[in-house]
């Protein structure tokens, strides 16, 4: 059974007081997630990733099309047990302290009375907050808020996550926690869905990816398969200061650096290139294939204007 | 991944549901109250407090009584009670709100002052409230016309009922009878045709429907009366003709006495009884005659009728 | 299940009116309530008990008047618009317990306000009279009967709530209720009309809340009993109506699209 089936999703609005303007935030989305997937959603700002997100969640009533999770319906409250929920610079009750919000979520989702405490303290300590357990959340830095957030969503220990941007907000060790908690719930088994418009995070954490623009999907796959495409190039280093005449052809791109000589040519030239290198006694340092980066790829699917606005590494 | 077909289901239907039994409820509390919220007008029945409580919506709060005041008075009216002892200060605290409110004044002349269970039985009470009405109007000439309505009709003082005429006569605009009844009064105060005028002008110038609508019945009355009379009259005329009563009317028409069928103001056709007394021939519908009644006739509870 | 679930919104929404500093208002009342009866009782003008009561209950009805619409326009929209609501529903909570359970908890908060109030009442008139009378008893149902009439305020405050901005919602709320104190005028005025006007003005006038029989504050300022079919069919009433309201909340809101 998949996680998340996506099945012809679709929204428009009626925008406009009197003359009613028709906007289309998602067009017709299709896509399948299998359990246990990290899955990346990608796109600009207003791409229909958030529109997404909360048509899956229930807070939205799609146009047409219809979505599944865990093979149940939106609106299920059993499915609703079993996912948590992540939305973007979320916004909590500010006159509650950190544990109270997270005991009336617990309360929520239905946890039994005798495990609330523990699992709120357990989870105030994952994301990086056991001091500020008493503190009112009006008191909340933004960073502090987001974390806040991933805590009321893995609470109930769901199998599906769904976030919204969980990196905004967060200062750079603040992002390398989230990343290793992300990786953390993989391991557990769990599925994640999450959407950003930061494209290294998704390269480094996700196993498939889809790219929205526009509301409309422009791509979906695994990382590997999206960026090493049609590439298919290596990058060979070696001690020494020169590129051998043999394979001078071959090589697409070379400098020097220090003592080492950098070269970049196709894979299929890579044999020809170490054994002429093995002719010539230099000493190979490193064979690394060379990624196009999720970056090219995803401006490639963009129109550069477009693609100039929304992207960040 | 649309609302909920249960939850709008059920909700529609206790929406539908409770939206119907409240107001059964509602009804069935209306009924209930009806003594008890009049009574509360009297826990305020100072129209001075009630003007500041009114927080400057004083003509506002003034219509709600007065709407209060009729359906009061038009309720118990319906039942046949002889108790209107709430009509007064209902009309006072009207007036004490809103002075101008004339069509008030006009209500207390006409149902104020007359004995039950035609009215409330307060000529004394009318008459102040004619009053002030007029220290507050003085240039409404109703006002003074409202005042000799009650003198001549209820307390059958002719004299103060034609200086209220004359002065209300001095107004521009005024209805060009109090003129003339000004001038009657003293020696035709009693004469069917001065009761006649009052009720005309009542009808003319009432901007009450019910007052209206009971001007009419009583001019009704004043023709069934009139009419009786003559009747009778004509057939005493006969019987001293010929020295026997006439069976029908075409005895009177061949004896020269009478033109056609006499026919009351309703359309109907007056009775001729055997013993030469004339009767209308539904008297329900006649309410205020005093002549051409059944023997031994009970009128019913009168009723604020339709306007016409 | 569900109960549980909207017996801890309705919890949360009471905490909320505490730590947003509501029950204050309780201090303002107290010093009515005391400068009035100590006023009352200086001057002795031989009405003290009617002057406690009269103002001791209209300041009651007033006082969760306003605390009843103003954190009732705002139960839904205030939630919608600070998103506070996306992390509620995306947990099993079904809508129309959302509704209910915030309806519960103005309510509840409300009646602990409106509690600590009558002891105030209370509290003055035993100021002022030195002693209960057997009379007094029927404060007691002025004061259910003020809560009935929160009830039917709360829940069209909340109803507009549901869909409307808050400033409107004041407004339509406010303006209900001063219509609906003079509901039996209306439905006076619309039996008088004729035709289409009648019928017209009779829905109308039998949709509106009515809060005339509710209030009994003369009556009982002057001792006069209540009749138990005037207590039961109120209670019936207002059930009733504040079904009807909630029902029209949960469906508004059972198909919203949340921004």
């Amino acid at each position: 059974m998949a996680a998340i089936e996506i099945i012809g999703l679709s929204k428009t609005y009626n925008v406009g007081f009197w003359r009613k303007r028709l906007k289309c935030a998602l067009r017709s989305l299709d896509l399948t997630i299998a359990q246990g997937e990290i899955f990346g959603f990608l796109g600009p700002n207003g791409a229909g990733k958030t529109t997404t997100l909360k048509l899956l969640m229930g807070l939205v009533f799609p146009s047409s099309g219809m979505a599944r999770i865990l093979g149940m319906e939106i609106n299920d409250p059993r499915m609703k047990a079993r996912i948590g929920f992540l939305p973007e610079q979320p916004y909590f009750y500010d006159y509650l302290t950190a544990t109270e919000l997270l005991e009336y979520y617990a309360q929520l989702s239905g946890v039994a009375a005798g495990d609330r405490r523990r699992r709120v303290s357990k989870v105030l300590e994952q994301v990086g907050l056991p001091d500020a357990a008493k503190v009112q959340l009006r008191k909340f830095s933004k960073g502090m808020l987001q974390r806040v957030g991933i805590a009321q969503a893995i609470l109930h220990d769901p199998e599906v996550l769904f976030f919204d941007e969980p990196m905004s907000g967060l200062d750079p060790i603040g992002r390398r926690q989230v990343r290793d908690l992300m990786e953390e719930l993989k391991r557990q088994g769990k599925t994640i869905f999450f959407s950003t418009h930061i494209l290294s995070d998704a390269e480094s954490l996700c196993d498939r990816v889809a790219i929205i623009h526009l509301g409309e999907l422009r791509g979906v796959g695994a990382v590997e398969d999206l960026t090493s495409s049609v590439e298919g190039r290596v990058e060979i280093v070696w001690l020494g200061n020169s590129v051998p005449a043999s394979v001078r052809t071959i090589v697409t791109e070379c400098h020097a650096s220090g003592d080492t000589m950098r070269a970049v040519l196709p894979e299929t030239q890579q044999d020809a290139m170490i054994d002429a290198l093995r002719r010539e006694h230099l000493r190979i340092v490193s064979i690394t294939p060379v990624r196009t980066s999720l970056e090219e790829y995803f401006v490639r699917k963009l129109k550069p204007s477009e693609a100039a606005a929304g992207v960040r590494s | 991944m649309k609302p909920s077909r249960t939850v709008t289901v059920t909700a529609g239907a206790v929406l539908v549901l409770c939206m119907m039994a409240s107001a059964l409820v509602l009804r069935h509390l209306d009924r209930m109250r009806t003594r008890t919220r009049l009574q509360e007008v009297l826990y305020i029945s100072s129209p001075k407090v009630l003007r500041r409580l009114s927080l400057g919506y004083d003509g506002l709060l003034a219509d709600i009584y007065w709407t209060r005041a009729v359906q009061y008075f038009g309720g118990k009216h319906f039942i046949g009670a002889r108790n209107y002892d709430l009509l007064a200060p209902l009309l006072e605290i009207t007036t004490g709100l809103d002075p101008h409110l004339t069509v008030a004044y006009e209500f207390g002349a006409n149902f104020l002052a007359p004995q039950p269970p035609e009215g409330a039985g307060m000529p004394q009470r009318a008459i102040q409230l004619a009053e002030y009405g007029i220290r507050n109007n003085p240039d409404d000439w109703r006002l003074y016309y409202s005042l000799g309505f009650i003198c001549y009709m209820e307390l059958h003082d002719y004299p103060r009922a034609a200086s209220a005429f004359a002065r209300g006569a001095e107004v521009p605009g005024a209805h060009p009878f109090l003129r003339i009844m000004a001038a009657q009064m003293a020696e035709h105060g009693g004469d069917l045709r001065m009761a006649q005028m009052l009720w005309v002008t009542t009808y003319q110038s009432a901007q009450d429907q019910n007052v209206r609508a009971n001007a009419v019945a009583h001019l009704r009355a004043l023709q069934v009366d009139a009419d009786v009379t003559n009747l009778e009259h004509l057939v005493a005329v006969y019987h001293q003709n010929t020295g026997h009563l006439p069976s029908s009317f075409a005895d009177l028409q061949a004896a020269g006495l009478l033109n056609a069928i006499p026919i009351d103001p309703l359309g109907q056709a007056y009775k001729l009884m055997p013993d030469g007394r004339i009767e209308v021939p539904a008297p329900d519908d006649l309410p205020f005659i005093q002549k051409g009644l059944p023997s031994g006739y009970k009128p019913p509870p009168p009723k604020f009728l339709p306007s016409d | 299940m569900s109960g549980a679930r909207v017996a801890h919104i309705a919890s949360n929404t009471f905490r909320e009116a505490v730590r947003d500093r509501v029950l204050y208002n309780l201090i303002a009342f107290a010093v009515l309530m005391s400068g009035a009866a100590i006023l009352v009782g200086q001057i002795s003008i031989g009405i003290e008990r009617l002057v406690v009561i009269n103002l001791g209950l209209t300041a009651v009805s007033l006082f969760g008047l306003v605390i009843a619409i103003f954190i009732g326009i705002g139960l839904v929209s205030k939630e919608i618009d600070k998103r506070t609501l996306y992390t509620v529903l995306s947990r099993p909570v079904r809508r129309w317990e959302f509704i209910v359970g915030k309806f519960f908890g103005l309510v509840g908060t409300l009646a602990v306000n409106t509690f600590f109030m009558a002891l105030g009442v209370f509290g003055a008139l035993l100021w002022v009279s030195h002693g209960f009378q057997l009379a007094d008893g029927w404060v007691l149902v002025a004061l259910y009967f003020i809560i009935l009439q929160f009830l039917i305020i709360t829940a069209l405050a909340l109803l507009f709530s549901s869909f409307s901005s808050p400033l409107l919602s004041a407004v339509f709320a406010f303006a209900l209720f001063v219509i609906g104190s003079f509901a039996e005028d209306l439905r006076g005025f619309a039996a008088m009309a004729q035709g289409a006007v009648h019928w017209l003005a009779a829905g109308v006038a039998y949709l509106v809340p009515n809060f005339s029989s509710l209030n009994v504050v003369s009556s009982v300022a002057h001792g006069q009993p209540i009749s138990a079919q005037l207590v039961f069919s109120n209670t019936l009433y207002a059930l009733l109506y504040t079904a009807m309201a909630v029902s029209g909340a949960v469906l508004i809101f059972e198909r919203r699209n949340l921004k």
